[in-house]
Parts: structure tokens; C-alpha cells; sequence
């Protein structure tokens, strides 16, 4: 656990990168985990080439967590931009304990995963919309 | 007085290391541990008496039946029940409120009538009515809770009606571990004609309780909430209420006489206890009640106040410690409700497990009261006969350590 509340956690916990809110996301979600009381939201703009997704070119996530939870979905903002629909819906709990680099009880595993939850969500809703253009 | 170090010897469980810490268990407004007369009475009953009740002519089926319905008549004692009929066995204070709302509630609420619940109360006292609105077009009504946490019982007045046909309050907060005073609510609801349903989950393992001076018609409460096994509770009801009641579950035991078309229902308390008990677990319980007896409930009430007050005046000395409900332990007890600035309640109980220190973190099972309260979620440190000052100090030194570590 010394492990757990290592720097680079706590860094992004107090400093969360892309915390905020876009203008004209693709599609937005919020989710929470009412066992905890974690809400997070995201918001996410694709870069479009004739109505179609391409690449994540904005990410932007808000709401209340754990350090685990808001690390984590700080940590995945930075690490989606670029990236096309498929590849983040191809990213599992393995990508998110390396990305974290720590090793998690089952109770705090939920804490750490619901940011890519919500991100997964959030981009199928985006894809959902492209299919209905 | 209690004697500590006495208690203590008695749960194998506080033998523990957790993380190669000594376990300091304050999460019992969860769930407490269990002495070892608690554990020895299943494993007894299990090794010599185990067999099926109500039902057999043989020895080990008449011991089985006496014990069960000896534990039975200690609940009615304990509580100052006017007698065992009205003791109904269940699996848990839910269950017991869930038995008084499917079975009093279908049978004698219809749309427009009111219950009234307070804004402070458990899921389990909130969601079982909710049914009944959706079901019969009943009305909920709720006592609202004051910024210190206490129920105002200025708006209750007006609350009650013609209309209002139940009042069913927590005697004890879980969240705040305010002491409702249920003499005067339940005194308010029957002027008016209503009925009074106490849960007493946290109120009946810590402090003397007498239904009769209450006057209540229903109380509930759960076995492991005071060192009793889990999966045994009752649901105790006036006679002449329960009398009056259907079946809340059909089958063996609960009948009388059962025909291909019909069936005439046993008598009480078997009219509401359907299929085979939990046998040990109530004889368990029995056992558990015969060690709170023993120690005196004013005495564990007076303990758990002395360790409130002590662990208040600790947690309001450190500044980025907020302290939830009255900051005093005179209108409160055994449970306290705190956050750490900037560190979320999961993270604080993470590193306080680390210390061996178990706490709760989350909306425990409130989350109506904490959208009243505007609380995040929150750390919950809850006690029992078996802690100490000790333990508090110790708690004090994982929230420093916590506050250390994020450097806040």
C-alpha cells in the first residue's frame, strides 16, 4: 500500500490532467459507484473524416473520488488522446493496474476501473451517434 | 463499570494481527465480533442437539425445540415483551421491517394514507414502504433532520393527520449515532391514531430498552449487531396487532391444517415463521443476549459514551478533521461520523486498515441523509464493549499518518 500512495498517484490526484469540461463533446457520461460515492464524467471529442470516428482529439473528465479513481482517470485522459474507438475499447483492467503500476485489493480494483467504464460507455455513445448519421 | 481487558479475553477474533498490527475493530455499527460463549453455544448445538423442531418425538428433536424457544422467550424478557407470541424470528432487522410492511401494510393501508419515516432513516426503513407506494398509492412522509443532525419534531406535529397510519423511525442514526426520543414520537403518533414501528439496529445492543415504557407496537432488530451470529433478528409486535395480521410467507410450520384448497394458519409467533428456522443461529442468539445481560445495558451505554466523548474532543482537535452530527456525545452515542479534508473516506480507511484499524467508508446504507446533510461520502468509527481509549489514541496516530501522507 506504501506502494498505493506513491508519488506519482498523489501528484495526479491533487493535479488531475484534463479536469474540466469541452465545449462541443462527441458525447458525454457520468456513472457512478454508489457504494463508495465516486461520480465521474467524462466528455470526448473524436476527430471526424466524413462522419466518421477517427482518433480521440479531446478528453476532458470531472467529478468526486478516491485517489485511486481520480488517479486513474487522470492518468487515462492523457493516455487515450489519439487513440482510435476500437483500440480504447480493446483496453482492459491489465492496461489500467499497469498504467497505475500498483497491485489492488478486489474492493479498491472497482475504484481504479470505473474511469475506463465510463470512457468505454461514453465512446460507444459517440459511435452510436455516427451510426445514426 | 466494564471490566475491559476481561471482555476482551473472551474474542478470539481481537487476537488478530491485521498487517502484522494488532486488530482494532471500530466498524460495529456494521457488524460486531463474537465471545466465544457465542461461538461455543453453535458448536454445541451442532455437536449435540442438532435436529429439526416443532415436529419430531425424539430426544435430540425435543432439546432442539426447547433451546429454540428458549432463546426465544430471552429476546422477550430482554426487551420486556409481555410474552414469547410476540417474538417473531427472522434473518434480520430488513427482514422485520419487510414483514410489517408486506403484511401489516398491504392488509390495512389504501391510497392516501400516510406514513410518516425521518429523513435520517436506514435504506431498510425507506425502501420496503417505497413499494407500498408504488403498490397501493400510499404517502410517504418524512421528519426532517436539523443541521446538528437531530429530528424536528416541531414539523413532525405537523406531519400527523388523519391520514397518518404509521410511524416507523430509527432509534439510533447509524450515520450520526443520534438518540431519536422515541417515548415522544411514539406518543405523538398514537394521539393521532397511528401506529409506532422502532428500529432498533443500533439502539437495542447498547443501551436497556422496555417496549412497554416506549410503547411501541413494532420493533425490529438484527442478532449481529450485538454479538449474535449473522442471519438471525426478530421483529417483536403487539398480540393483538400481529393476531390480526396475515401470513407474511406460506408453507411448513406455519400452518394449522392445511387442505388441497385451503388452510387455517398456526398460532403466533409460528404463523410468520414458515419452513425450518435458523435454529442454531437463534440459539446463538440466545447465548449473546445472556452475555449483554450479564455485563448490564447501562453499564455498555455508559462505556460507549465515556469512548464517544473521548474520541470527539481527539477528532475536533485536529484541523482538518470534520466531525458530522451534535459535537458533544450528550444527544449521541458509539458512532461518529468524520471526514479528513482532501482525502476521500476509501483512502482514509486504506491506510488506517494498514495500522490494523478497521473502519467504515461510504454512505452506510443512508444516502437520503447524506444528500440532506450535503455529506460526501464519509469515515465512520463505531464501538463497542470491547474498545478502549487505546484504540482511539491509535486511531488518532492513522488519520495523522494519513494526513502526513497527502501533505494536507
Amino acid at each position: 500500500m506504501d506502494n498505493l500512495y506513491r508519488e506519482n498517484i498523489l501528484d495526479h490526484y491533487k493535479n488531475p490532467r484534463n479536469f474540466g469540461k469541452l465545449k462541443n463533446p462527441s458525447a458525454s457520461l457520468k456513472l457512478y459507484n454508489s457504494a463508495c460515492g465516486d461520480e465521474i464524467e467524462m466528455q470526448i471529442k473524436f476527430q471526424m473524416t466524413n462522419d466518421k470516428l477517427q482518433i480521440i482529439k479531446e478528453i476532458k473528465f470531472s467529478g468526486q473520488g478516491c485517489a485511486v479513481s481520480m488517479a486513474s482517470a487522470s492518468m487515462l485522459t492523457e493516455k487515450v488522446k489519439g487513440l482510435t474507438f476500437q483500440k480504447i475499447q480493446n483496453l482492459t483492467t491489465k492496461d489500467i493496474l499497469k498504467m497505475l503500476g500498483v497491485s489492488l485489493s478486489p474492493s479498491r480494483l472497482k475504484c481504479a476501473i470505473l474511469p475506463l467504464e465510463v470512457l468505454q460507455k461514453t465512446a460507444a455513445l459517440a459511435k452510436e451517434k455516427e451510426n445514426k448519421v | 463499570m466494564l471490566n475491559i481487558s476481561k471482555i476482551i479475553k473472551d474474542f478470539p477474533i481481537l487476537k488478530r494481527k491485521i498487517h502484522g498490527k494488532r486488530l482494532i475493530y471500530l466498524d460495529n455499527a456494521a457488524t460486531t465480533q463474537k465471545p466465544k460463549q457465542v461461538i461455543k453455544a453453535l458448536v454445541d448445538y451442532y455437536s449435540k442437539h442438532n435436529a429439526n423442531i416443532h415436529r419430531g418425538i425424539h430426544t435430540l428433536a425435543e432439546e432442539a425445540t426447547k433451546m429454540h424457544e428458549e432463546a426465544r422467550g430471552k429476546i422477550a424478557d430482554f426487551i420486556h415483551a409481555s410474552t414469547p407470541r410476540e417474538i417473531i424470528f427472522v434473518r434480520n432487522c430488513t427482514e422485520a421491517i419487510n414483514l410489517v410492511v408486506y403484511s401489516w401494510g398491504r392488509k390495512f393501508l389504501q391510497r392516501h394514507d400516510e406514513v410518516i419515516l425521518s429523513e435520517s432513516e436506514h435504506h431498510s426503513n425507506l425502501v420496503p414502504w417505497q413499494f407500498l407506494v408504488a403498490e397501493l398509492g400510499i404517502k410517504l412522509k418524512f421528519i426532517p433532520v436539523t443541521g446538528k443532525g437531530l429530528l424536528d419534531l416541531n414539523v413532525y406535529g405537523k406531519l400527523l393527520s388523519k391520514r397518518t397510519k404509521m410511524v416507523s423511525v430509527v432509534h439510533i442514526s447509524n450515520v450520526l449515532g443520534t438518540v431519536n426520543p422515541v417515548e415522544k414520537i411514539g406518543e405523538m403518533a398514537h394521539k393521532a391514531g397511528a401506529l409506532f414501528m422502532i428500529d432498533a439496529a443500533q439502539s437495542l445492543p447498547r443501551m436497556p430498552i422496555d417496549v412497554t415504557k416506549i410503547n411501541c407496537d413494532f420493533l425490529a432488530a438484527s442478532g449481529h449487531k450485538m454479538l449474535g451470529p449473522t442471519g438471525i433478528g426478530f421483529l417483536y409486535g403487539k398480540e393483538k396487532l400481529l393476531e390480526a395480521m396475515p401470513p407474511f410467507l406460506g408453507g411448513g410450520d406455519m400452518i394449522r391444517e392445511v387442505y388441497l384448497d385451503h388452510s387455517l394458519w398456526n398460532g403466533l409467533p409460528y404463523k410468520f415463521e414458515a419452513g425450518t428456522p435458523n435454529i442454531a443461529d437463534a440459539v446463538a442468539y440466545g447465548a449473546a443476549i445472556d452475555y449483554l445481560k450479564n455485563l448490564g445495558l447501562s453499564n455498555i451505554f455508559l462505556h460507549e459514551k465515556k469512548l464517544t466523548d473521548y474520541a470527539l474532543k481527539k477528532l475536533l482537535a485536529i484541523p482538518q478533521v470534520t466531525v458530522y452530527g451534535p459535537k458533544t456525545a450528550e444527544k449521541r452515542t458509539g458512532v461518529i461520523s468524520f471526514s479528513v479534508r482532501d482525502i476521500h473516506p476509501h483512502d482514509v480507511a486504506q491506510i488506517l486498515d494498514r495500522e490494523g484499524i478497521a473502519i467504515r467508508s461510504g454512505f452506510h446504507c443512508a444516502m437520503p441523509l447524506h444528500q440532506k446533510l450535503k455529506l460526501p461520502a464519509t469515515c465512520r468509527a463505531s464501538f463497542y464493549i470491547y474498545n478502549t481509549e487505546e484504540d482511539i489514541d491509535q486511531l488518532m496516530e492513522g488519520i495523522n499518518k494519513a494526513i502526513k501522507m497527502f501533505k494536507i
